[in-house]
């Protein structure tokens, strides 16, 4: 124990005393908190849209109106034909292209019915989805307006009959995207720190030759391990705080759930990171090897976690691959916990799998941590 | 008087696939002694040493140090030896204070003892001054010799030093020279290698590695009468010559 003591000692005053270390601790999670979670939108905003309007009447100029009014659209211009609007939107000059066609006003008043053309640039396909929804919502509610114009003109005592479906939506009412993405974020700069600096930690003896000079001393392996990854597991810990305190103070994230239970949860969760930082080390002899593996599976297991994708949406086999994600299932907890107010029982499942997680991890680590060679 | 035997080597031998690093290897030393421990580079000395400090695990054949087995006591075997490795290993982001304290403290010695040691470092080796400064700023001689010093921290019974004058100026070598006699008067056995020919003649006893296998073992003014040479380094040159043009 107190061997532990003196290498936990030294780990504190070698990260502390590290002038390159202590900004990447501490400044860099805080700067990407803050400009991840407002860069890493899914809203669709600024549409660059543009139309052809081929009717020139008072129903046209009021459609492309709605548009205007409109926050998500910026309307550009209009283009004389469709020749010149294929080839602004191929260069990238616009997202969207509406075409209104001859004899738009005419046919609305005569047949009650008309086309209406939208072309939208889908190279990213889900952007092209929102904005194909966000047009359809305009085009719907241009349309009730017509209606009503038509029945007044006509004077038909015929009252439309419509059937509106009223959403609802539960633990996130305003579909504020912060409150999904900033839990997530939160996820990713534990674990990414967490990961890199226990990986490269031990690496780093090895490589300037004091691994070897531990090695030659009666420490066992268990001691130097605990001591070597426990300043880690502390940092961890003080990155979900300052997370948590940023999540409130700037976001205004709810944390409807208990935080004990978050801490409590987390405090396992990174356990498995560190598990792995060390697994790394072990077959590293470089702290630019470590660092190379630990982005390999920090960027699978990011990309494969939920946090920005649905994991529902995944082919089945990669599905069955994120059971072995740990950072999909601190995803899972943080969001559950902060927005839903999950109970310990509601977490269980993942507590379970991620203790065995550690377990498992760090077993494995401490087997392959080799004194002797 | 004859004295006891703190290390003992018989057929040690370790092969990396079918290169034989080490062939066979056997010698003696007797508690108290410096053992010089010569050969070219890439004799095979640094993994011989390995062996015997138990990071490395032997291909084949015994050994004993400190009274322990290589193969299944090294721990015991590591509580009882002291290790200054070629490159230097004490942390350049710790002060001298902390490094002696560290080292004393994975040792297991009490705080009392540490403080005790610390102190009594620092005094001999005059660094009073800087005891607060980063490791990492001092000149090299000066964290050979502080490296040197940690490594006697726990009291060992041998002390296994690999080229631990590389490097450094005449002077601080002498001044090393002169700590490892003391170490030795005082009981502790010494293991060194080094190129320095005129070190060699320092040793009480010395062996030469050439190719993996000791070539020859004995005192240094002995060697010189087998070879019929002034010098040690005519015995190197002469015996590295031999092997190389047969």
């Amino acid at each position: 124990m107190k061997t532990i003591g003196y290498i936990i000692q030294k780990e504190f005053k070698q990260i502390f005393r590290n002038k390159g270390m202590l900004p990447i601790i501490f400044i860099l999670p805080i700067l990407q908190l803050v400009i991840l979670s407002n860069a890493a939108t899914y809203e669709v905003k600024n549409i660059k849209f543009a139309y052809i309007d081929f009717d020139h009447s008072s129903t046209s100029r009021a459609l492309v109106e709605k548009f205007n009014a409109s926050t998500y659209f910026n309307v550009l211009t209009d283009f004389p034909s469709q020749e010149i609007a294929s080839s602004s939107m191929l260069a990238g000059e616009v997202d969207v292209v509406l075409e209104i066609p001859n004899h738009f006003e005419r046919n609305l008043l005569r047949d009650k019915t008309t086309d209406l053309s939208i072309t939208i640039n889908a190279i990213d396909g889900a952007a092209a989805g929102v904005e194909s929804g966000y047009v359809n919502q305009i085009v719907q509610s241009f349309n009730k307006d017509v209606k009503m114009a038509i029945m007044n003109t006509s004077k038909k005592a015929i009252q439309p009959i419509t059937i509106e479906s009223i959403p609802s939506f539960w633990f996130n009412t305003t579909l504020n995207y912060k409150t999904f993405m900033v839990p997530g974020i939160l996820v990713l700069l534990v674990s990414m720190i967490t990961l890199f600096l226990s990986g490269m930690n031990i690496v780093r003896e090895k490589e300037i030759g004091t691994l070897e000079q531990i090695n030659v001393t009666p420490i066992r392996k268990s001691q130097f391990i605990i001591g070597k990854l426990f300043p880690f597991w502390v940092i961890g810990m003080g990155l979900l705080t300052v997370g948590l305190i940023l999540a409130k103070v700037i976001f205004n994230i709810p944390t409807i759930g208990s935080i004990v239970l978050l801490y409590a949860y987390t405090s396992i969760y990174i356990l498995v990171i560190l598990g792995m930082g060390l697994l790394i080390s072990n077959f590293t002899d470089t702290q630019q090897q470590a660092m190379f593996i630990a982005w390999f599976f920090i960027v699978i297991f990011i990309l494969m976690s939920g946090l920005f994708t649905p994991i529902e949406s995944m082919p089945r086999w990669a599905q069955i691959v994120t059971n072995f994600n740990p950072i999909k299932y601190f995803v899972e907890v943080v969001r559950m916990v902060m927005l839903k107010g999950a109970s310990f029982t509601d977490i269980l499942p993942q507590l379970w799998k991620t203790l065995l997680y550690a377990i498992a991890m760090n077993g494995f680590a401490v087997w392959s941590y080799k004194k002797v060679h | 008087m004859k004295k006891e035997n703190v290390i003992e080597a018989d057929q040690l031998t370790k092969t990396f696939g079918d290169f034989t690093a080490v062939n066979a290897i056997s010698f003696e030393v007797k508690k108290g002694e410096i053992f010089g421990f010569l050969g070219a580079n890439g004799a095979g000395k640094t993994t011989a040493m390995k062996m015997l400090i138990g990071i490395s695990k032997p291909s084949s054949g015994t050994a004993k140090v400190a009274g322990f087995d290589v193969y299944s006591q090294t721990e015991f075997i590591k509580k009882n030896i002291g290790y200054m490795s070629q490159k230097f290993a004490l942390y350049d982001d710790l002060t001298v204070k902390e490094n002696i304290t560290f080292f004393g403290g994975i040792y297991g010695l009490s705080r009392k003892k540490i403080k005790e040691k610390r102190a009594q470092l620092i005094s001999e080796l005059g660094l009073e001054d800087i005891s607060n400064k980063l490791v990492g700023s001092l000149p090299l001689g000066w964290k050979q010799k502080l490296s040197f010093s940690v490594s006697l921290l726990h009291e060992p019974k041998i002390v296994f030093l690999d080229e631990p004058t590389g490097g450094v100026d005449p002077i601080t070598r002498r001044h090393f020279w002169e700590m490892i006699y003391k170490a030795a008067d005082q009981g502790t056995t010494i293991f060194v290698t080094t190129h320095y020919m005129d070190e060699a003649e320092y040793c009480d006893r010395v062996s030469i590695m050439v190719e993996g296998k000791i070539e020859a073992l004995d005192t240094p003014k002995k060697l010189k009468e087998q070879f019929k040479v002034e010098s040690m380094n005519d015995v190197f040159l002469k015996l590295a010559r031999n092997i190389e043009a047969p």
